[in-house]
């Protein structure tokens, strides 16, 4: 991993981001003293619960942990707009299809949200979309799979929002400030989401047989990618224990990944389907679920590029990217010949004045 | 449907553009050039669904449900323009498809507003989806080259689909004639800044058979009806 410069105190969001350091940051990180009470400030201020804000000095690899985080985190909005997106065409319902498409943009303002919360730490859009075209930067991995039905839909907003949920919430609470607040809004709206996705999957189970076996089918397709969506066993999570220290993260995979089935047993049971594990069952002694074990190397594999639809969801985002440039040249240009026209009109006044 | 009063069904060409156009924009969704454009793109999508919504609401006894009317209806039964059925093209198509539309369609609510309950509401949306439309038609035209290119592109070949606004609708007493000369004196200040030349060519398809009012539509539009209503048909009779 490269390390990152600190971007200096008082570099927060709105200013120009991602741009040179500032050498005065640079003296201050090679005086061995300064650095040292920098720390301990920063270490009082992380074990008081209290938030760091971009102004704040705060250790390199925090800044980097939490770039590479939300950052991840934002691709994973704007790439897990593609397979509810495949729906909205063809939704069975103008109500349906209201609600999908008010769902779909929500995610696009959650990645606008998330990239600029990691502006506010130096690093800009351009640099991390680049990032994810060029596969350097990874996005959750459930976006690889696809959506065959329609009931994919609502297995998506009831599995997938619902673990996002819980995967989330203890976000809210998280030691960066402009990262947690971005969380309050969009565990909101995740949560819509969730309850939206269940009550479609309500309507189809509550419908005709063949709603109801297409309901049956994409929950039995989406219940283990979303168990993954967890991350790997703590046991096997190479990032956990630092993330856990510095109040980034604030529960464990297992144990988010246990609370989600604790969660998702009931519903089912209320949306009359079942979950296809054998292996669950209520453990008395544990006051938990129990489950089957995952298929980590299914994981491993769709984690690698290997997914059903891993090239797919980078293409379409690559080629959304590219055959926007036009435009996106198109509003610089435009916006510079305004700001040239407004100089030479400020100008070109006085002289009119004296003519 | 034959045996209604065209007064009953006065609105349902207005609700057929909202939903056509919104279909339309929703397939933006995903592929727009910036994040910034999902997201608006998606407002007017929005809004042009509520819009449609509220006036199938209003044609409910005449055509039975708002799903019925989207949903269950042939190809000749739409009464929407050929404008917004229209595929989106690339990006400077589908601004001028909207500026074209959002100026027709914003003072024609206008206009409607003492008679049509949702007609100031959806005024002041279309206001905004028009200014945003103009927005882009602005850095379009004056951008680059290749902008500026596309942007006059979609305008000549888009053309020939805006006479047909301006045919009156059986049963909107609406001032037609007043109404196209204020869209174009719109439209020609809006490309005069923009640097782009308003078209010359006709401003209507040749054939005398009529248009989109009258349940003619163009090729692109089946197979538009085709995606949108396959699986509500597949399920006769079934809630969603
Ligand atoms: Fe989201
Ligand atoms: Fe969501």
């Amino acid at each position: 991993m490269t390390p990152v410069t600190s971007p200096p105190r008082g570099h927060g969001a709105g200013e120009g981001v991602s741009g040179t350091p500032d050498p005065a940051a640079r003296g201050r990180a090679a005086d061995p003293e300064a650095e040292r009470s920098l720390q301990a400030a920063f270490d009082a201020a992380v074990a008081a619960d209290e938030r760091i804000e971009p102004r704040d000095w705060m250790p390199d690899a925090y800044r980097s942990t939490l770039v590479r985080q939300i950052a991840q985190h934002a691709h994973s909005e704007i790439i897990g707009m593609q397979p509810e997106a495949n729906w909205i065409t063809r939704a069975p319902s103008l109500r349906r299809k209201a609600i999908l498409m008010a769902k779909v943009q929500d995610e696009a303002g959650h990645g606008l949200y998330l990239y600029g919360a990691a502006e506010t730490l130096g690093t800009g859009r351009d640099e991390l979309l680049d990032k994810l075209h060029t596969g350097r930067q990874k996005y959750s991995s459930i976006f690889n799979y696809p959506t065959l039905t329609w009931a994919d839909v609502g297995a998506i907003g009831w599995l997938v929002d619902g673990a996002a949920i819980t995967n989330q919430v203890p976000l809210c609470r998280c030691s960066y400030g402009p990262y947690a607040r971005a969380m309050v809004r969009i565990c909101k709206e995740e949560s819509f989401h969730q309850r939206q996705g269940y009550e479609l999957l309500l309507a189809l189970a509550r419908g005709t047989e063949a709603q109801r076996a297409m309901a049956q089918d994409a929950v039995d397709r989406w219940w283990w990618p979303s168990l993954m969506m967890f991350g790997p066993p703590d046991d096997e999570s190479a990032h956990s224990a630092q993330s856990m220290a510095w109040k980034i993260k604030r529960h464990s995979n297992d144990e988010l990944r246990q609370r989600f089935v604790d969660i998702c047993v009931p519903q089912a049971e209320a949306l009359g389907l079942t979950l296809p594990d054998p292996e669950l069952r209520w453990n008395e002694e544990r006051g938990h679920w129990d489950f089957g074990a995952i298929d980590w190397q299914e994981f491993r594999e769709v984690l690698k590029g290997n997914g059903p639809c891993n090239e797919q969801r980078l293409n379409q985002r690559r080629a959304a990217h590219e055959n926007g440039a036009w435009v996106r040249e198109a509003a610089a240009a435009h916006a510079a010949k305004q700001a040239a026209r407004a100089a030479q009109g400020a100008a070109s006044a006085p002289r009119t004045a004296r003519s | 449907m034959t045996a209604t009063a065209p007064q009953a069904l006065a609105t349902l060409p207005l609700a057929d553009d909202a939903l056509i156009l919104s279909h339309r924009l929703g397939e933006w969704a995903g592929h727009a050039p910036v994040l910034e454009e999902e997201m608006a793109l998606a407002n007017i999508a929005l809004d042009l669904l509520g819009q449609a919504r509220a006036l199938y609401a209003g044609l409910a006894e005449v055509l039975g449900g708002e799903d019925e009317i989207a949903f269950l209806r042939e190809e000749r039964a739409f009464r929407n323009c050929q404008l917004v059925e229209q595929p989106n093209g690339d990006f400077a198509h589908t601004m001028v498809r909207q500026l074209f539309f959002s100026a027709y369609q914003q003072p024609l609510y206008a206009r409607l507003s003492p008679v049509l309950p949702l007609a100031a509401k959806a005024a002041s949306e279309t206001a905004y989806h028009r200014d945003h439309a103009e927005q882009w038609t602005l850095r379009l035209g004056d951008g680059t080259e290749e902008s500026h290119a596309r942007t006059q592109r979609a305008a000549d070949a888009l053309w020939r689909y805006t006479g047909e606004l301006f045919q009156p609708v059986e049963g909107l007493d609406v001032a037609w004639q007043e109404l196209a000369e204020e869209w174009h004196a719109d439209i020609r200040d809006v490309f005069g800044r923009a640097g782009l030349t308003v078209p010359e060519g006709p401003s209507e398809g040749a054939w005398s058979a009529g248009a989109g009012r009258q349940g003619l539509h163009t090729e692109p539009f089946g197979r538009l009806l085709a995606e949108m209503q396959h699986l509500h048909r597949s399920h006769p009779g079934a809630t969603w």
